[in-house]
């Protein structure tokens, strides 16, 4: 008796989940293709968590919503735009480029050509700076033998 | 001389985009839809249920939507400002309260005072979803033609009030 009673108890654990977990997807492939959208979604509230992965109150509803407007038939573009017209470009994990996000895009490239032109002056103007040193025939031959003996060493 | 002008440039340059940076708020997210028409609704009012809230009523009017609930704790700290601002009639507030009980709302506004002509009960959230709200409470602004002119992400302060809202509501009313 006591037996069966403590299998009981253990059993419980799995219905109180099943409570739980009630809305998430009885469609596997459904919920493979939210979370997969959803990972590139950011939550709002807890701003650096992707709306797959925070258990905000908010992000549950989100994600409710995806499931939602998927089995509506709607594609992955028209959700995306859906939540973009009612929370903004900020929900977007990949910025689109806009005029207000060329400096985003295209600032490390601009960067990158600077200082590479930065270089290339640099580089030039040290070329300039050392002087080529003019070697009468002599000295290059002691030059020779000064090499010639540290092979020695 | 030269030298010297370039690394302080730079550092110039930086610090003031860490200076700038400094102020802004990272949970403001600007919101997509002001200057876009209201998102429409119909929703059970919070204190007779068998009525209905909908922004149509409102056209011709501007008026503010403030988002609120009773488990919203910045909501306690607005409460005060809305309640002064009801008081003064100079324009209506409609609530909406979002992800609530029915009772705990009603509840709420017996305690603290109902700044609010009307409340509508989001319970599930959804109407929240298409206003795009993140964070409680918030409040928008919308003129006599149903569109959103300005949105107050948390609580409105007597600051964000007389700087922004009210000068909007008065703009919006003159039109």
């Amino acid at each position: 008796m006591k037996k069966i009673l403590m299998l009981l108890f253990c059993l419980l654990p799995v219905f109180a989940y099943a409570g739980v977990a009630k809305d998430l997807a009885e469609d596997p492939v459904l919920e493979k293709r939210m979370i997969g959208l959803a990972e590139n979604l950011r939550c709002l509230v807890c701003q650096n968590e992707s709306l797959a992965s925070s258990r905000s109150e908010l992000a549950n509803d989100l994600r409710q919503e995806v499931r939602e407007q998927m089995l509506k038939g709607m594609s992955d573009q028209e959700i995306i735009d859906y939540l973009v017209s009612r929370y903004g470009d900020y929900v977007l994990f990949d910025p689109p480029v806009k005029s207000y996000t060329l400096l985003l895009w295209y600032g490390p490239f601009a960067l990158l050509l600077v200082g590479l032109i930065g270089l290339v002056f640099q580089l030039r103007k040290r070329k300039s700076r050392i002087p080529e040193p003019h070697l009468s025939d002599e000295d290059v031959k002691r030059a020779a033998d000064l090499l010639n003996t540290s092979k020695d060493f | 001389m030269i030298r010297f002008i370039w690394p302080f440039v730079i550092f110039v340059v930086l610090a003031g985009f860490l200076y700038v940076g400094l102020h802004l708020n990272p949970r403001e997210v600007p919101s997509p839809l002001i200057g876009k028409p209201a998102p429409d609704f119909k929703l059970a009012q919070l204190h007779d249920p068998t009525k209905q809230f909908s922004p149509q009523d409102m056209k011709g009017q501007v008026w503010l939507l403030n988002v609120w609930a009773s488990w919203c704790v910045s909501c306690r700290v607005e409460h005060p400002v809305l309640m002064a601002l009801s008081r003064q009639n100079i324009v209506p507030i409609y609530g909406l309260d979002y992800k609530d009980k029915r009772e705990a709302g009603m509840e709420w506004l017996r305690e603290g005072g109902n700044p609010y002509v009307i409340s509508a009960s989001d319970t599930d959230g959804r109407i929240g979803i298409d206003y795009g709200v993140y964070g409680v409470p918030e409040t928008y602004v919308i003129d006599k033609e149903g569109v959103i002119r300005y949105k107050q992400i948390g609580p409105v302060t007597q600051l964000s009030l007389h700087e922004k809202i009210l000068p909007l509501v008065a703009e919006l009313k003159a039109k």
